[in-house]
């Protein structure tokens, strides 16, 4: 008898998020499917309008990461009318940006990824989240968790006028620079947000890598894909959020390609599939074979750990020893375990907290010319930059007025759909056995998603998990059992 | 005595409203406190079946976020309409439509075009588009209906109390939960927030002289304006004479113009007629001529004085 399982993650994305399980005849399971009703829009309703009016629209798309759209839309502007800003302007856009990344990546580590590690991943459900590691590590470190997401929340806020859907970028610049006052106060934030960094990393250490048992989950194959991976470089290869070159390494780690934002279209495709809103997109030199990993499908993952993967190494000291720690710990480079985002994104914040205090320390970052106004008439731009979960693309086209005539954006947890349905199936796979399917199932698929910190569930990293529930039917359409977490 | 209960639900949005409430932070717990909170599908589970067992009254308020736009998202609030004593319009989505609401500008079909025929980066060469019922391989698979457009929450259930912005910030959700717990409400069909216009509380007030003669519109492209005058006296379009108070006033401290996601003045019926009117007295036009010169240099005007309300505006919808 074939059986239908529904997980639905009670999500963000237009509310609702789906997973749909297959099971055969002799009860395996033989598809996942991801489901995303995702569509309001955003690339219609935007022609029409002045091009520099996007850094304020499309933040909307996301209210947890309206940064990183705000920003990728700024980046845009630059590109569509071809003017470079002054160099203090760029060091403030980097600024707020890494802010926004120390504040992102802890939420997601502390709120949502973390409980599966801080309190275990066979925990019961009622504590695998914030409180139940609130228990684990104590009032006094949840006390700074909260310090220094508010922290950085309040440099975000004095910075680009609204924390959530910024006012902040423009075309050749930024609406506003940072006094000497505001300088010195946020260097203090940088500080802390140092030294917390490395504080959960030590945590990492102390609560996951001293335990046998979270290693072997972490390098169990049940969450391994080997596929391409993409992200941001500097010229040096190293890492970086806010602007350079895409580079692309196979599952080998070795280099496919490296390119400039502006040639996004000759290296990613779009596949369509009937059953989702949501594009799957892939390489465009390798091709679409489907929902499979290895050299010859053209799926690719973005976000932390393809990040690192990407990347030769950190821009700045502490990450660089974490980074080489990552992969010393993993078996060596690329890392292909899914779980593993969640200790690249603790590297991560720690770069972005010594880049803010890098940046903070600059003479430059208080200059006051801090915008170019452009000059030349506007026709063609793409923005590129690293959102916390992946490469965000914005591109633009627009007539002589600088009003939008085309647009097309893709978003960072869309590199990520096939990765995740794909991960979705095979822990599902690895769970589900002849029939049976135990409650810790949905641990187990939840574990398997969640380390993308999917946007559709952006929402939830910021106050407990998902809430998952699985329903099974018979192939008549009877539900047999439901199980919730 | 029991706590009261409160709901949270959301429609189309995209989650900005959830993290104002998480940016309450030590106000939050004060709000777990003093009620129950019975259903917040971000952060608690819950079934439909759970909300569908609920006696009519039993949850005092309901706050739904997001504006609506698929028949499911209907069929929800007008559940929590029958369970709830008292619902809530939380932000601007909810309130007036919001950005997502700019969609009433095109058509599905054109979003569907663009998104999954027309994209440079589409390889789709059977021309496959989502299906609201799919079958792969044997297996069914459903999609949600997107309805033709974007409706603000009253105009599918009926609506109690507005709270407005885009977000709201965090001061007047926690204000309007105090006023809530205290019975200490306005009447009904209020907007709880401040009866005045932006332009009474923004910062650069002072700098408005007693005219304001615009002889043609700036865009901040091309343009930087200058952070310590209004920005209207310079000739930027900024939607504070036609916006309701109450915000913060975020965006000018950025330096940047209002564009209105607080809505309307009190007893305004259309922000974009009601901005045009002031529009109207504030150019410097003489003759026809001169008025048609400088309403030319007004780009996106649909786009713009109704950034945030056009589908509870006057416009509502484009007709196909």
């Amino acid at each position: 008898m074939s059986k239908r399982i529904t997980i639905n993650p009670v999500t963000r994305l237009e509310g609702h998020g789906k997973i749909e399980i297959f099971l055969d005849d002799s009860g395996n399971v033989d598809r996942a499917f991801f489901q995303v009703p995702e569509l309001r829009g955003f690339e219609t309703f935007s022609i029409g309008r002045p091009a520099e009016e996007m850094p304020r629209i499309t933040p909307r798309i996301c209210g947890v990461c309206p940064t990183a759209h705000h920003m990728a839309s700024t980046k845009c502007l630059d590109d569509l009318w071809k003017v470079e800003p002054p160099p203090a302007a760029k060091k403030l856009r980097e600024l707020a940006y890494s802010t926004f990344m120390v504040e992102d990546h802890f939420l997601h580590f502390f709120f949502l990824g973390g409980p599966d590690f801080v309190v275990g991943p066979t925990a019961p459900a009622a504590e695998r989240n914030i409180l139940g590691v609130i228990a684990k590590v104590g009032l006094e470190i949840a006390g700074q968790v909260i310090r220094v997401r508010r922290e950085c929340r309040q440099i975000l806020e004095t910075m680009m006028g609204k924390v959530i859907h910024p006012v902040f970028g423009l075309p050749g610049g930024v609406s506003k620079g940072l006094t000497e006052e505001d300088r010195q106060k946020f260097l203090q934030t940088a500080n802390f947000a140092i030294d917390f960094a490395q504080f959960a990393l030590q945590l990492f250490d102390d609560v996951v890598l001293a335990n046998k048992e979270y290693v072997d989950l972490i390098l169990n194959d049940a969450y391994a894909h080997k596929t391409y991976y993409m992200g941001l470089v500097d010229e040096n290869n190293k890492v970086n959020f806010y602007d350079g070159m895409v580079r692309v390494v196979d599952p080998e780690g070795k280099e496919v390609a490296k390119f400039h934002p502006r040639d996004y279209t000759q290296h990613i495709a779009e596949h369509v599939e009937p059953w989702s809103y949501i594009t799957f997109p892939f390489l465009k030199s390798v091709g679409w074979k489907g929902f499979v990993d290895g050299p010859a499908s053209g799926v690719y993952r973005v976000a932390p750990l393809a990040r690192l993967n990407a990347a030769d190494g950190m821009a700045t000291l502490l990450a660089q020893e974490a980074y080489e720690k990552f992969f010393e710990t993993l078996g060596g480079k690329p890392a292909h375990a899914t779980l593993a985002f969640h200790w690249a994104r603790l590297v991560e914040a720690l770069y972005a907290a010594e880049r803010m205090k890098e940046l903070l320390e600059d003479p430059e970052i208080t200059g006051l010319h801090i915008r170019v106004v452009p000059t030349q008439t506007p026709r063609e731009g793409v923005g590129i930059v690293e959102a916390p979960r992946g490469t965000l693309i914005h591109h633009y086209w627009t007539d002589d007025d600088g009003i939008l005539t085309k647009v097309n954006l893709i978003v960072a947890t869309n590199h990520n759909a096939a990765p995740m349905a794909m991960s979705v199936e095979k822990a599902a796979k690895g769970m589900i056995k002849n029939g049976n399917v135990s409650d810790g199932l949905l641990n187990m698929v939840e574990m398997a998603f969640r380390p993308y910190d999917p946007c559709l569930a952006c929402a939830t990293h910021a106050v407990g998990h998902a809430p998952l529930e699985a329903r099974i039917y018979d192939n008549e359409g009877h539900l047999l059992h439901t199980i919730r977490n | 005595m029991a706590k009261p209960k409160v709901a949270f639900y959301w429609c189309a949005s995209c989650g900005g409203c959830e993290e104002t409430v998480v940016d309450l932070a030590e106000d939050i717990l004060k709000v777990v406190e003093a009620v129950d909170i019975v259903l917040w599908p971000v952060a608690l589970d819950y079934k439909l079946k759970d909300v569908e067992a609920w006696r009519p009254g039993d949850v005092a308020v309901a706050f739904i976020n997001g504006a609506v736009r698929l028949s499911e998202q209907a069929e929800w609030v007008r559940l929590l309409r029958e369970k709830c004593s008292m619902v809530v319009a939380f932000g601007s989505c909810a309130h007036l439509g919001g950005i997502p609401g700019l969609a009433n500008c095109t058509t599905r079909e054109e979003i569907l075009a663009n998104k999954y025929h027309r994209a440079v980066t589409l390889d789709n060469p059977n021309n496959t588009e989502p299906q609201v019922h799919a079958t792969v391989n044997g297996y069914d698979l459903d999609l949600p209906v997107f309805w033709k457009d974007v409706k603000p929450l009253d105009q599918v259930i009926d609506v109690d109390y507005y709270l407005p912005g885009c977000p709201p910030p965090a001061r007047l959700v926690a204000e309007a939960v105090g006023a809530i717990l205290k019975g200490e409400l306005p009447p009904k069909g209020s907007v709880l927030a401040p009866e005045k216009s932006l332009c009474e509380s923004c910062p650069l007030n002072e700098t408005k002289p007693e005219t304001i003669a615009i002889k043609a519109f700036k865009r901040v492209a091309t343009s930087t304006p200058n952070p310590e005058e209004c920005f209207l006296v310079q000739g930027y379009i900024c939607l504070g004479p036609a916006t309701r108070t109450g915000c913060g006033e975020r965006c000018i401290r950025g330096n940047m113009p209002c564009r209105g996601c607080f809505g309307p003045t009190p007893g305004a019926l259309d922000m974009g007629t009601k901005m045009l009117s002031a529009l109207g007295s504030l150019g410097e036009a003489n003759t026809e001529e001169a008025a048609h010169a400088l309403a030319d240099t007004m780009v996106d005007p649909l786009g713009t004085l109704y950034r945030f309300s056009l589908p509870a505006s006057l416009l509502k919808r484009r007709v196909p």
